[in-house]
């Protein structure tokens, strides 16, 4: 093995200096950075649009109802016909026309109320006005019952039941979909790693034998060692590109925040719309507090820990089922009848884990494909966060997870060095299933 | 030991196929040894095996008298057939890298690949990068990369294809320098023009099976049919002939009166030829007498076609 750290070298220092990885490494940022910035500028631009709506007002229900909002202002038309306040606000260019018949019951008003807009109307738009409305009726409909507007809201009161462990541990909502989104990037990454990377390892594995190199090489070192060396060497230069992406991604995100001057939680302004009306809830500041709280809970070095394990032999399982598929053909175009089963486990495990263990992250199936190795990496990690032992993953399946991962990672790898072995040196065919299997009892 | 690599009836099976079959080679040292066969007879299975790229299913190899053992990679040079090099690489770094392979320090590399870029006068390729290079100027590169680490044993497959005549002229020197310093080499080819230049030994490697084996000038011996080329002066040549065919087997006869030349192909039934020398010169003046010996390629097509009628 005294050969490895050369082919190694060699193998990095190809990678990192071929002009598309370059160009990739330093465009790539700038290009995710440039999209993120564009979204929230056009965000900032749509959130900052005025729209002016003109409100022919008959009735005398709604009288201070239409206030002047954030995004929205009313113009007030009176004495004119509906169709000269329609004319009247097109030419202006203005949103819309809000009309309010006259009448002498809301209900009816209600009814009979209608906005003019050129296109379809924005939801956001509707909504407001629909809230509007709402309001009025429930205030109209309550006075009719005799009830005041406070004894409603009084009892009008949201509820949850609260939720603890056997041990007496308060539950927060939504607190396992957080971890679980924390555990699924972890995961997500690790897929992308595999399907970036282990696609280099395959092309580098078919360059060497279109150029006939191998044979060369094959007389000098053992082809495990080639292999091995191969696939280290790729991933280093994957880990490099990496680590620059995240560095120089994140150094630039924030040059570029402060620059174009967007702040990066307006960004979920949106979210907050829907509760402007009924009853208040814990304010946003606490609840933050709490889910705060409950990050640093989260096990971070073991999660870290457990993250580099499952990464490198998950990485490591992968990419050598992606080396024996790039020995096996002549070239890349053969190579897609092999990868769709390699990708196949990795969606499962993605789609799995974003509809099943988010929800129940100790359930069966969560269970089930956090044990399977070839969708353990992904599985088990979006399950990590929730903690180990009592409430989290039961220590037992931990162990045995890492433990069919590491016996499949010496069976594939095995496996993928014999059909490595044998088809680097096959040259002008194009294998089927059955040939790659005969090449194991070579 | 006078073997640098002895074979004992190595098999080598593929699936249903046998790639090899029994085969027993001695390859002596500080020889050139022709490793022929046609196509797909099994000569780059058996020259992998040596190589330790495959393994035998049975039989063992022994090199410079020692079973086979992967320290021995680093005395073997191989030039395969099927040859490359990485083409986005420059040639130097390349160099350098596949000699560190083979075991050689950078320094001890680097001193060496001075040595032969100096004496194959390619000094400035070295930070080209091979997609620069001609198809004859990377086969050069890489003949430098099969005997840069000295090794005992040189196996070459098919080493001057892709050269054109004056290369391939200066590669064929430096193999018989290499072979004058004392290294063995196994030279595998269809070329049996420069088998005639070059081994001394040869085996033909026949679907699988070893068919023919030892030393060239022995097997021509072996192969030949005790036919010579007679060319005479004589007056009375149509005599000649009747009398001599009355008791050998004459062909291609051709007599010029007015010259008085007659040329034929006798066989005779055994080597000796004196009596029938004896009574030619009586009758004539005896112009030439040569036996035909077969050459290589003769004998590699007759081998060849009797093992495939046989079978």
């Amino acid at each position: 093995m005294n050969k490895l750290p050369l082919i190694i070298k060699r193998e990095y220092l190809a990678k990192v200096r071929n002009k598309s990885f370059v160009i990739m490494t330093f465009l790539s940022p700038i290009l995710m950075v440039a999209m993120v910035v564009l979204i929230a500028y056009l965000t900032k631009i749509n959130d900052g649009e005025k729209r002016i709506i003109g409100l022919l007002n008959e009735s005398d229900y709604f009288t201070h109802e239409f206030l002047m909002s954030e995004g929205t202002s009313y113009v007030h038309f009176s004495d004119i016909s509906l169709e000269a306040a329609k004319d009247s606000t097109a030419n202006q260019g203005y949103y819309g026309l809000l009309y309010i018949p006259n009448g002498k019951d809301l209900e009816k008003v209600a009814e009979g109320s209608f906005l003019y807009t050129k296109d379809a109307p924005n939801t956001d738009v509707l909504d407001r006005l629909d809230g509007i409305f709402q309001q009025r009726l429930r205030q109209e409909r309550l006075q009719k019952m005799g009830v005041s507007t406070t004894d409603f809201e009084s009892i009008d009161s949201r509820f949850e039941i609260n939720t603890a462990t056997y041990d007496g541990d308060l539950n927060i909502k939504g607190i396992n979909e957080i971890k679980a989104f924390i555990g699924g990037g972890f995961g997500y990454l690790i897929m992308m790693f595999i399907i970036i990377y282990g696609g280099f390892v395959m092309r580098s594995v078919i360059e060497e034998k279109t150029s006939r190199i191998i044979e060369v090489i094959i007389s000098s070192v053992k082809p495990f060692e080639l292999m091995l060396g191969k696939i280290i060497g790729t991933s280093l230069a994957g880990v490099t590109q990496f680590a620059i992406w995240i560095v120089s991604g994140g150094l630039l995100l924030i040059v570029a925040f402060a620059i174009f001057d967007i702040d990066p939680s307006s960004m979920n302004s949106g979210a907050a719309v829907g509760a402007n009306f009924g009853p208040p809830i814990p304010t946003a500041d606490q609840t933050l507090q709490i889910y705060a709280q409950e990050l640093f809970k989260i096990p971070w070095a073991m999660l870290i820990t457990f993250f580099l394990i499952y990464f490198i032999l998950g990485y490591l399982i992968y990419s050598s089922i992606y080396a024996a598929i790039g020995a096996a053909v002549d070239n890349e175009t053969d190579t897609q009848q092999f990868i769709f089963p390699i990708i196949l486990p990795l969606m499962l495990a993605i789609y799995v884990g974003f509809f099943s263990v988010f929800s129940n992250p100790n359930g069966p199936i969560a269970v089930g494909f956090s044990l399977f190795p070839l969708t353990s990496p992904i599985v088990m990690l979006m399950r990590l966060p929730g903690g180990i032992g009592e409430g989290g993953v039961p220590i037992w399946e931990l162990v045995t997870s890492i433990l069919l991962l590491i016996i499949t990672f010496i069976g594939i790898v095995w496996l993928a060095a014999k059909i490595y072995r044998v088809g680097i040196l096959m040259y002008g065919k194009k294998p089927t299933y059955k040939e790659l299997f005969r090449w194991l009892k070579y | 030991m006078n073997n640098i690599l002895v074979t004992k009836e190595v098999t080598k099976r593929y699936g249903g196929h046998t790639a090899l079959d029994k085969v027993s080679l001695e390859i002596p040292k500080n020889s050139i040894y022709g490793l022929l066969g046609p196509n797909g007879a099994g000569k780059t299975t058996l020259i992998r095996i040596i190589n330790q790229i495959t393994f035998p299913d049975q039989g063992e190899v022994y090199f410079d008298g020692e079973l086979l053992k992967p320290q021995h990679i680093a005395m073997i040079g191989y030039l395969p057939e099927e040859r490359g090099l990485y083409k986005s690489m420059k040639v130097g770094e390349q160099v350098l890298y596949l000699a560190q392979l083979k075991g050689l320090s950078k320094s001890e590399a680097q001193k060496r690949l001075k040595f032969w870029f100096e004496r194959l006068e390619i000094g400035d390729w070295w930070n080209k990068k091979i997609q620069e290079l001609s198809k004859g100027m990377a086969q050069k590169i890489q003949f430098i990369v099969t005997v840069l680490h000295e090794p005992k044993l040189l196996i070459f497959d098919e080493p001057f294809s892709g050269f054109d005549p004056i290369n391939a002229n200066i590669i064929k020197d430096e193999i018989l320098r290499l072979k004058e310093n004392g290294t063995s080499i196994i030279f595998s080819t269809h070329r049996m023009e420069s088998v005639e230049e070059l081994c001394e030994y040869i085996a033909l490697i026949h679907r699988s099976e070893k068919i023919l084996d030892g030393k060239l000038s022995d097997i021509k011996r072996a192969y030949k049919n005790n036919i010579y080329q007679v060319g005479l002066e004589t007056d009375n040549g149509d005599m000649i002939l009747k009398e001599l065919a009355d008791k050998f087997d004459i062909s291609s006869s051709k007599y010029n009166i007015g010259e008085k030349q007659l040329d034929f192909t006798v066989q005779l039934p055994d080597s000796n030829s004196g009596s029938v020398l004896n009574y030619l010169s009586t009758k004539a003046n005896i112009n030439h007498f040569v036996e035909t010996i077969p050459s290589a390629s003769e004998i590699f097509i007759q081998t060849v076609q009797s093992k495939g009628i046989h079978e």
